[in-house]
């Protein structure tokens, strides 16, 4: 992509690390434009109940599969069987719910995803890798063998395992166990519990590991022993001196891989161990939408074209980010 | 070198042994029996059931049985009954003996067919779109990289990172359905569902029409819906790795000894710059494997990922189990034979 080299004033010499990549960030077209597509999102999903015309949920079993006429110009394939109805901005879907509804609701859940999951990499992994890299010797060993277990891991089988076992496992447990409560509150959130526990669980050991790389190199410097020197405790040498300068490249590797995590989300609600219905996720509207291509495109290709644009944007986004806190890895991976 | 490898070996086996104490554990931890039906049975054909697969024994014991139909190759000379054929590697060594190996149990949903049986026949299936569709990867993403990287801030440049941007941010579960309603509905170039390869397959999975255009046709869409998102990273990788070796002194000295810029390139500076993108080889498997679960579905292909969606469903879980350690044997096999690889390409690798 086109990145204008940014002009950096003398006196900007003064400005901190993240103020000087918020202005690098703001010179990058792409980026602004990731963005941009970002911020319209969080407020679709945010006001998604004042924004959709209907409810996500109610059925209106006169209108199954119901489309707009002008949908039939787009879609010249869906005209033999089209029954047409105004009734829907963009029609309605198989057992007639709104599809326009369904898609801004959709929104909640892919950006919901898009922020747990850096949460938990960040949070977990960097409290992890600074410990483990603090300390280092035996304690780091051990660490960082159960992490380099954990690596070795197909990521996306275990996910599916975790999540084929809450599905069954939990869902039949008996009232009063912590089982019971986990079920109860993934139902009250429509699935998305179990969908950040799966994510969560394989998506920490990354930042682990580069928070303790970071680590083992900075524990060494002079900054450190002069915090020692001057008295401070191991937990304000790591919170205070440490995790300010391992923060940078970890923020630019979770938010790389929020695209990662909201096509996660997707492929899990699409094979069925995603949301339940009927919360609306992209993933699980292209799924029904799918086994009616031939007939009704728009069912899939919509909820498609909403994924794909969330994660163009939050690649855009992430690329000019990476390119704003740490100049040197411009065009890499 | 050997060092490494069988360190690398024995790290192996310990992730296997740990995937398949998970995935056994959460096979158990499931509620309900594998003879649970709608009817119930009588008692003493479940009494009978359970003895048969061993469901009777203590967990520790069924677990290293388990662990033993699974991993452990035998050697026996008992005659294998079709009915109770229930292992995966099933080859007469001569005379009367018989090597057999990789037993992953009976199947709750499907009474006539055991794990096995539903291996082998979906396996077939999806080992021939996955190598397809990791040779679609390569194809358009190593040449487009490399492009990329020669002619740096060009519009080659911009063009190939464009759509790479663009691979990355289509997921497969978003390119399947819209090339099936392009190419297949829209257009009507290539036929929307269906495999054109039928058993019985040369080498248990090459198709016997791999020439012929009734293979291709059905073979291209499901192909390039996997292959585009990952040949977008490989693009990318492909490029970075070309521009930090292209600055390297050792490419000066090349160009300063009069070497022709085409000989400096393919002999020099590409050699060295494709030996990171082995490493991405083994994340490519993993990718190839959820993608292929997509696209079996949307394409209507009788592979073992759509079988295993299907399973899912139907909460069918010695077929999730032995589906999900297969692939993972597949997967931490590969990886370890990157790994070697890569060590063997780069020496500096082995000493870490």
């Amino acid at each position: 992509m086109a990145v204008s080299e940014a002009v950096v004033p003398v006196r900007r010499r003064t400005a901190s690390l993240w103020a000087d990549a918020l202005f690098r960030l703001t010179r990058n077209k792409a980026s602004v434009f990731g963005g941009s597509l970002v911020i319209l999102l969080v407020l679709t999903a945010v006001f998604a109940a004042q924004l959709s015309p209907y409810s996500y949920s109610d059925q209106d079993r006169e209108q199954t599969d119901a489309v707009p006429s002008w949908m039939t110009a787009l879609f010249p394939t869906i005209k033999p069987y089209a029954k047409l109805s105004g009734q829907f901005p963009l029609g309605a879907d198989y057992v007639g719910r709104d599809l326009l509804s369904r898609l801004i609701y959709g929104a909640q859940i892919s950006l919901s995803v898009a922020l747990a999951g850096p949460l938990i990499a960040l949070f977990v992994g960097t409290v992890y890798g600074l410990i483990s890299g603090f300390f280092s010797g035996r304690v780091d060993n051990l660490m960082m063998r159960l992490v380099d277990i954990m690596y070795a891991f197909p990521t996306m089988l275990l996910i599916i395992l975790m999540m084929a076992f809450f599905r069954s496992a939990f869902s039949e447990s008996e009232p009063g166990t912590f089982a019971y409560l986990m079920n109860a509150i993934d139902r009250r959130f429509g699935g998305m519990l179990f969908i950040f526990v799966g994510i969560g669980i394989t998506a920490w050991m990354g930042t682990a590991r580069l928070a303790r790389g970071q680590v083992l190199s900075l524990r060494e410097q002079e900054f450190t022993l002069a915090a020692r020197a001057m008295g401070a405790g191991n937990g304000r040498i790591i919170f205070r001196h440490l995790l300010p300068n391992v923060l940078g490249p970890l923020v630019i590797t979770v938010t790389l891989a929020i695209p990662g995590y909201i096509a996660t989300e997707a492929f899990l609600s699409f094979i069925g161990l995603g949301v339940n219905p009927p919360t609306p996720s992209w993933g699980s509207m292209i799924a029904d939408g799918a086994q009616a291509i031939r007939t009704y495109p728009h069912q899939a290709i919509l909820p498609a074209l909403a994924l794909s644009i969330t994660m163009f944007a939050f690649n855009f986004l992430g690329d000019g980010l990476r390119d704003a806190l740490d100049p040197r890895l411009r065009g890499t991976q | 070198m050997g060092r490494y490898v069988i360190r690398r070996l024995l790290w192996m086996l310990l992730v296997l042994f740990v995937i398949s104490l998970i995935t056994f554990a959460m096979e158990h931890a499931v509620p309900g029996g594998p003879f649970d039906r709608e009817k119930k049975l009588p008692a003493e054909i479940i009494a009978n059931l359970e003895e048969r697969y061993h469901l009777d024994e203590p967990y520790w014991k069924q677990y290293a049985l388990y662990l033993y139909d699974v991993l452990v190759p035998r050697i026996t000379t008992e005659k294998p009954l079709s009915m109770m054929d229930e292992t995966m590697v099933n080859i007469k060594l001569g005379g009367k003996y018989y090597l057999r190996w990789m037993n992953f149990g009976p199947s709750y949903s499907s009474r006539s067919r055991t794990v096995n049986d539903i291996i082998r026949e979906q396996l077939p299936v999806s080992l021939q779109l996955g190598l397809l569709s990791m040779a679609v990867a390569l194809a358009i993403g190593l040449p487009m990289g490399i492009l990329a990287a020669l002619k740096q801030n060009t519009i080659w440049d911009y063009l190939g990172m464009g759509v790479a941007i663009f691979g990355v941010s289509v997921p497969v579960v978003a390119m399947g359905p819209v090339l099936v309603w392009i190419f297949g509905v829209a257009l009507k170039w290539l036929p929307p569902t269906g495999w054109g390869a039928r058993p019985p397959y040369l080498f248990f999975f090459v198709p016997r029409d791999l020439f012929t255009w009734n293979f291709w046709r059905y073979a291209l869409m499901p192909a390039f819906a996997v292959g585009t998102g990952f040949s977008a990273i490989i693009a990318r990788l492909t490029r970075a790795s070309l521009l930090q070796v292209i600055h390297e002194d050792y490419i000066r000295t090349a160009r300063a000894k009069g070497l022709s810029e085409r000989v400096v390139t393919t002999r020099h500076a590409l050699r060295n710059a494709l030996i990171p993108v082995v490493t991405i080889l083994g994340p490519m498997f993993a990718a190839v494997l959820t993608g292929l679960f997509v696209v079996e579905q949307v394409f209507g292909i009788p592979g073992l990922g759509r079988y295993f969606i299907t399973s899912i469903t139907n909460r069918d879980y010695p077929v999730i189990m032995g589906t999900i350690l297969l692939y993972a044997i597949f997967l931490v096999i590969a990886n370890v034979l990157v790994d070697i690889t890569y060590a063997w390409l780069d020496p500096r690798i082995r000493y870490e």
